[in-house]
């Protein structure tokens, strides 16, 4: 049980991460209907960037850890949201009208791209970070087993959460949220009616490279480790997560991101963990077999 | 000169200005921290290796860059003297919206007329060349490096009948399969063990590899292939993903992430490429022992394979299923009202596909004679698409030019050691190769998304030859 509950911990953690990168593959999928394959390696972009600014801030004399992490996190969401905005600008805005699996191509290419860069740029080597946020709470002990949850989980959960909130608000009452919600509904008429669909888009794409960088930021944190490959197979992770929860849904995001992140802890502290990335990948072949459209997505209808 | 500029060009020159300055700054916040500042490890902890003169070189080189492409070909009309002037011969060629389709059709009949003859004196060329070149050097000793170069057109060859196999499921089917490299695994995995725990030969391996793989292309095809394209491609991607982990976790059966050694070569009709034994290739024709034999053997293995995968495929498009993939790339919804079993259609291509994959795979095995899991990363699948995407979707002679130029291409590229002088002495050129190749494969779908072959020419047709239009289709069914 106390194990159990462990894991329920850590499982809700590393959902928490995967959730915020799924946001980015729905919310462009949602409104242009293409699987953004870059997003994963623009949340390990970020997560560079999280790094060099933190290592940059310390090596300037500041010294204050809280304000650190808080331009740390601000600075690599500006930055994540450029390098967002210029993927979307040069591989997917000439791409508009091409057929259907155009934009999937230039994306692979686009990921390529982002790997490789980072790999010349930065080293093949992994980058290790000694953990910033310690300390932890003991929430129960029993026969000598202790469940914890440390300050850093405590923050991770707690930042999705308020991310979440603003980000529902954003979606549900700002004049932004307003158009994406639009260009989803139809694109054409949308910008018949004076919505600018380009910049509607390109700010999509922005927001989910914002909150792909807090995600990265936090598996920085979280981890300590990271190199540049880390975001092929968190992103098809969040992929899957995006989805499970049915691929266009903010809160289906959200809650895949959580059942990925609690299947592969589970799996990991109750199978093998060798095998943990075949569970995800399973679960992802399963759901869009016998469930394409999600636990909260809308069934799709197919017109001629 | 300044008089004669009109309000109009002013206002060019200014635009281009401003749009310089947006992209110098993109790229000025893009470099600075990840070009800007390089971590290192030193003594334990990662420290920050300053570099930004090449952020400031990159600023400079975009906002230059921007500024020129602006001026002097962007704009070019709005800022000449005369306005209305006829645009030249290399205009005319330049934009290619403006030969149209015609001059597509144009091109891919001269392709076909070449390919008629062009085709059969290459595959003579392909198999004569080595021949000539390898008594040539025999007899005059040229010293030439021949064993580098029959490595390389090997490894070009094999990834142009991977090409062609990927062809069949991607270019002719119309399915995007980002997994194809399990396929290849999958045949080598199957050679190399046949062989190590039966004694299998390469020759009995060879088609059971492509049973293996064309049956798990059906296993792993069937239950996905009613998905749409977009899932489908993710989810081969994670099958892709799913058989190299259990590859690098089976330890007792995979050897993990060791792989497996000592795969045997390939011997002809019975008899090996050895140095020494009783009945050796070199001794029983009567040759002096060359470790050449046995690399011209290998190349003319895969060129027979490869040469198959083309013939096969040449073949099926005639049939009524090749007929039916075709359709079923162009309109899915058509095939179904007109009686296609669209599954079973594609699970043809898919395990054709594999099948070939599988022959491709256990040639690896031979040639390499270690195999291991590590050849069989997702790159390796990306690079084969990109090679079928380059040379436009569906066209064979498309697969040889871009697998010779990107294969061949990157291969020199590893040998200039003359760019060491350009850049410096740590610069290694091959670390650019995957990067040139993404690059690739986004400028290729932005200016010509049917790939540098792009006009199909239909493998039936009323009276006259019309090409298939490259406008793309499906337009808009993004939504």
């Amino acid at each position: 049980m106390e194990y159990f509950l462990q894991q329920l911990i850590n499982g809700v953690t590393l959902g928490s991460i995967y959730g915020l990168i799924a946001i980015g593959y729905t919310m462009v999928y949602g409104i242009i209907g293409m699987i953004n394959f870059a997003h994963g390696d623009i949340f390990m972009v970020s997560s560079f960037i999280s790094l060099i600014v933190f290592l940059a801030l310390l090596s300037l004399g500041l010294t204050f850890i809280p304000l650190a992490l808080f331009l740390v996190l601000v600075i690599s969401m500006v930055i994540t949201a450029a390098y967002g905005w210029t993927v979307e600008r040069l591989a997917y805005r000439p791409l508009r009208d091409s057929f259907r699996l155009a934009p999937l191509i230039t994306a692979i290419g686009m990921s390529i791209v982002l790997q490789n860069y980072v790999q010349i740029a930065q080293g093949a080597r992994v980058k290790p970070l000694p953990p910033i946020i310690k300390g932890s709470y003991t929430l129960m002990e029993h026969d000598g087993f202790i469940v914890q949850i440390s300050n850093m989980q405590i923050i991770i959960i707690l930042t999705t959460l308020i991310l979440m909130l603003g980000f529902s608000w954003l979606i549900s009452r700002t004049s932004l949220g307003r158009s994406q919600r639009a260009c989803e509904q139809d694109r054409t008429m949308a910008a018949l009616l004076g919505v600018n669909v380009d910049r509607t888009i390109s700010l999509t794409f922005v927001i989910g490279a914002a909150l792909a960088s807090v995600a990265g930021f936090m598996y920085l944190l979280y981890y300590g480790v990271i190199d540049f490959y880390i975001g092929f197979v968190a992103g098809i992770k969040a992929f899957t997560a995006a989805v499970l929860g049915g691929i266009g849904s903010l809160p289906g995001a959200m809650l895949g991101g959580l059942i990925i992140g609690l299947i592969e802890t589970f799996w990991s502290a109750y199978f093998s963990i060798e095998y943990k990335d075949v569970a995800a990948f399973a679960t992802l072949a399963i759901v869009l077999i016998f469930m394409p459209s999600g636990l909260l997505g809308k069934p799709e209808v197919e017109k001629v | 000169m300044t008089a004669a500029f009109s309000k109009k060009q002013k206002a060019v020159v200014k635009g281009a200005i401003i749009s310089s300055l947006m992209a110098a700054t993109m790229a000025f916040l893009l470099s600075i921290f990840m070009l800007g500042l390089r971590t290192k490890s030193a003594a334990g902890a990662l420290v920050l290796e300053p570099r930004f003169t090449l952020v400031a070189g990159i600023t400079v080189l975009v906002f230059s860059g921007r500024l020129l492409l602006h001026l002097f070909w962007w704009n070019k009309k709005a800022l000449s003297s005369h306005s209305f002037k006829q645009p030249g011969w290399f205009e005319q060629l330049a934009s290619s919206k403006k030969i149209g389709w015609f001059g597509q059709l144009a091109l891919a009949q001269k392709l076909k007329g070449l390919g008629k003859h062009g085709g059969t004196i290459m595959i003579a060329l392909c198999f004569i060349l080595p021949l000539l070149l390898f008594f040539f050097n025999l007899k005059l000793g040229t010293g030439l490096p021949l064993r580098y170069w029959f490595d390389i057109a090997t490894l070009i060859l094999t990834y142009i009948m991977l090409g062609w196999g990927l062809n069949i499921v991607v270019g002719l089917a119309g399915l995007l399969d980002l997994g194809y490299v399990a396929f290849y695994a999958i045949g080598a995995y199957s050679y190399a063990l046949l062989a190590q725990h039966f004694g299998l030969s390469f020759w009995l391996c060879l088609p059971l590899a492509g049973l293996l793989a064309a049956t798990w292309g059906v296993i792993l095809g069937f239950p996905v292939l009613r998905l749409r394209g977009d899932y489908l491609a993710i989810v081969t991607l994670a099958f892709g993903e799913i058989i190299r982990i259990i590859l690098l976790n089976w330890y007792q059966f995979t050897g993990g992430p060791d792989g497996l050694s000592g795969v045997p070569r390939p011997s002809f009709f019975g008899l090996p490429f050895k140095r020494y034994g009783d009945q050796t290739f070199h001794i029983f024709f009567g040759l002096d022992y060359s470790s050449l034999h046995r690399i011209l053997f290998l190349y003319y293995i895969i060129l027979l394979l490869a040469l198959l995968t083309n013939f096969v495929t040449h073949k099926m498009r005639r049939l009524p299923i090749g007929r039916a993939w075709e359709a079923l790339r162009e309109d899915e919804t058509a095939c179904r009202s007109l009686g296609i079993n669209t599954v079973n259609t594609k699970l043809t291509a898919f395990a054709t596909g594999a099948m070939f994959g599988g022959f491709a795979g256990s040639f690896f095995a031979t040639r390499q004679g270690f195999i291991s899991p590590e050849s069989f990363t997702f790159i390796e699948s990306a690079i084969i698409l990109a090679i079928v995407v380059l040379g436009g979707m569906g066209s064979q002679i498309g697969v040889v030019i871009a697998s010779v130029v990107m294969i061949g291409g990157f291969e020199l590229l590893r040998n200039m050691e003359g760019l060491k002088y350009v850049f410096g002495q740590e610069f290694d050129p091959s670390l650019y190769r995957m990067i040139l190749f993404g690059f690739a494969m986004v400028a290729i779908m932005v200016w010509k998304p049917r790939g540098l072959i792009s006009a199909r020419l239909p493998t039936i047709f009323l009276k006259t030859e019309t090409a298939v239009s490259p406008s793309p289709q499906n337009k808009g069914d993004a939504q």
